[in-house]
């Protein structure tokens, strides 16, 4: 038998009366990763906060495992500032249950994984960014769980930092563990099972990167002058267009479009439509 | 300059209780501590024992006495069991050994009594009772006792919980496999503890400096301060659970606090806060502890003398306490909709 899957189905959040979630499915097996991707404002929190019981939905249905079973990392600063990381591990460490046999070797565990060794008689308030952030991890999974849920877990640390904490969520990859995390860093969502992109609450893409680069319509050409045709963006000290006849107008060169590039599109897409939308709503009656 | 006066006056402007508590609140405390700052105590209620009982209630002046006990068969025990349970605040024995006994626990009172008595000539000299030397000590720290116990269980506790909104933390104990009764009780042991420690402290520093007595029971005490700080700490929960950060909860903390020194009966006597303003100090738990530890420690009142302020507290410790957890648990649950399904 295989492992159960976890994740959103067909989930609309409400808070306030406004829906600040709506129709979002999204689901992550053992041994998988995906990534709730968009722009500020666009859900993500909001839906790891649902996925983990922070929110409840008004419609649709969230499969989690028990409350034991999950690891969560907020947007926030993990962990108490004025207690040090061993005390914050300890706390975590009963919280969980994790037999007290196996507590101290597993705190040294994490320790070790997370490099923080040497910070462990250290506040978690005089950590740097990168180290709270990894003081956040090991405490989410210093009891296995087998769903882990991270909120933009890389926003605001270095590229080593980063680094590490990709090599850490690979391992826990390994060992089966489910992860969905939220980013604003498209790269990131690129190393994924799967990406959900967010806009205003509602799914604007969904599937593999792969899958989304080849749904992608229309073609992206460089440019080193603001094109006139297409919608336009900077790109380094250049410009991208996106056009959607797929000819592009001399001048012009065709690039290999990137996730970030299929999912500014997606955006563009989704404004053409709202603005139609709302032409068709201004236009007197016939 | 301008630019930042501006924009401070826009961001007060958005702080509805930082306005409150600069405009309306000081209007407010002016017009209840007006009222209530006075330490004349015009009215002595008093209880006559002895078989000329009833001929002196009938001849003292009713603008200066409250006759609350009239008993011809009575003699001094119950004039002074009448002090011990704060039934008046003196008490007059007629008969062959005439005496009058003062309530000195009640410090204003007493001395207008002392001088009330000193215009009647046809009485006998008085006896001050519990506190004869009519010290301030004496009678300030069992009160200071309780505010001790304000600070630490209101404030402090208000402050340790809060922090966790503020941080974020308490949305990730939401998350953990603990029950909302064990975050909370989490939350509070602690403070409770502190004050506890405190309380012993003062009370240790109390009879050991200041020469307060001891004279009731330890256990009745004991009751006593459990319950109010159930009441304190239930209120800095409270507090905590309206306030999004330390600077709001402290605010309120405080807005709880000052009503409580002023009309507790702590500072200013019960009897000379007019009646307008003194039905706020019943509603306040330090009026309550006030009596209770005044009357174990220095009038030796045994529990059944005790039973009004003891249920009072018990009430709001039921009251306070019972809607704290119950909003705290509100804050640890998820914040809209159903609840959703969970995978074995």
């Amino acid at each position: 038998m295989t492992a159960p899957s976890f994740g959103a189905s067909d989930v609309t959040v409400s808070l306030d009366g406004r829906n600040v979630l709506e129709g979002i499915t999204l689901e992550v097996a053992p041994g998988e990763i995906v990534a709730a991707v968009g722009g500020d404002g666009a859900g993500k929190t909001t839906l790891l906060r649902t996925l983990v019981g922070a929110i409840g939905v008004a419609s649709g249905s969230i499969e989690r495992p028990s409350r034991d079973a999950i690891g969560y990392v907020g947007a926030t600063p993990s962990g108490y500032g004025d207690l040090t990381v061993g005390e914050n591990l300890a706390f975590v460490a009963r919280v969980y249950r994790v037999p007290p046999a196996e507590r101290a070797a597993r705190v040294e565990e994490l320790l070790r994984r997370t490099r923080l060794l040497d910070a462990r008689d250290r506040l978690a308030d005089e950590l740097s960014g990168g180290m709270r952030r990894k003081l956040g991890l090991a405490m989410a999974v210093i009891h296995r769980p087998r769903l882990l849920v991270l909120d933009e877990p890389t926003t605001g640390v270095d590229p080593v930092g980063r680094a590490e904490l990709w090599r850490l969520l690979t391992a826990l990859l390994v060992e089966g563990t489910a992860i969905v995390f939220s980013t604003t860093y498209l790269d990131e969502a690129e190393r994924t099972s799967r990406v959900l992109v967010l806009a205003d609450g509602r799914p604007l893409l969904s599937g593999t990167p792969d899958e989304l680069l080849a749904r992608m319509p229309g073609v992206v050409g460089a440019t080193d002058q603001k094109p006139s045709v297409g919608e336009p963006w900077r790109h380094g000290t250049g410009w991208y267009a996106w056009v959607a006849s797929g000819q592009l107008p001399s001048g012009m060169v065709p690039v290999t479009p990137t996730l970030e590039d299929a999912v500014i599109v997606a955006q563009l897409m989704s404004e053409q439509t709202d603005r139609a939308a709302a032409a068709v709503a201004a236009a007197p009656a016939a | 300059m301008l630019a930042v006066v501006i924009k401070e006056f826009r961001e007060l402007r958005r702080d509805h209780r930082t306005v409150a508590m600069l405009v309306l609140i000081p209007f407010v405390l002016l017009l209840i501590f007006g009222f209530a700052a006075s330490f004349d105590v015009s009215v002595l209620s008093v209880g006559v024992y002895g078989p000329g009982a009833a001929s002196v209630a009938s001849n003292l002046p009713a603008e200066h006495f409250d006759v609350v006990v009239t008993d011809p068969a009575g003699g001094s025990d119950q004039a002074q069991d009448l002090l011990r349970r704060a039934g008046a605040n003196l008490a007059i024995v007629t008969g062959p050994t005439p005496a009058i006994y003062i309530d000195g626990a009640d410090l204003f009172a007493a001395r207008a009594a002392v001088a009330a008595v000193a215009q009647m000539p046809q009485l006998p000299a008085p006896t001050i009772l519990f506190n004869p030397d009519l010290k301030t000590s004496t009678i300030m720290v069992p009160a200071i006792i309780g505010m001790i116990l304000v600070f630490v269980g209101t404030i402090a506790t208000s402050l340790g919980v809060v922090r966790e909104r503020q941080t974020g933390t308490l949305e990730t104990l939401a998350v953990m496999p603990l029950r909302p009764r064990d975050v909370f009780l989490g939350k509070i042991a602690p403070y409770f503890t502190v004050a506890v420690v405190d309380m012993i402290i003062v009370v240790a520093v109390g009879l050991a400096v200041f020469g307060v007595p001891f004279r009731g029971d330890v256990l009745t005490f004991a009751l006593g301060a459990a319950l109010f700080l159930f009441v304190t700490t239930g209120l800095g929960v409270l507090i905590s659970t309206v306030s999004q950060n330390q600077g709001q909860a402290i605010q309120l903390a405080l807005m709880t606090l000052l009503p409580q020194i002023l009309l507790s009966g702590m500072v200013f006597p019960l009897a000379a806060i007019p009646i307008g303003v003194r039905w706020i100090s019943y509603l306040l738990p330090l009026t309550y502890f006030t009596q209770i530890a005044r009357g174990v420690l220095v009038r030796g009142t045994p529990i059944d003398g005790l039973v009004i302020p003891l249920v009072a507290l018990a009430i709001m410790a039921v009251l306070i306490f019972g809607l704290s957890v119950l909003r705290f648990r509100r804050d640890l649950a998820p914040s809209a909709g159903r609840a959703s399904a969970t995978t074995p």
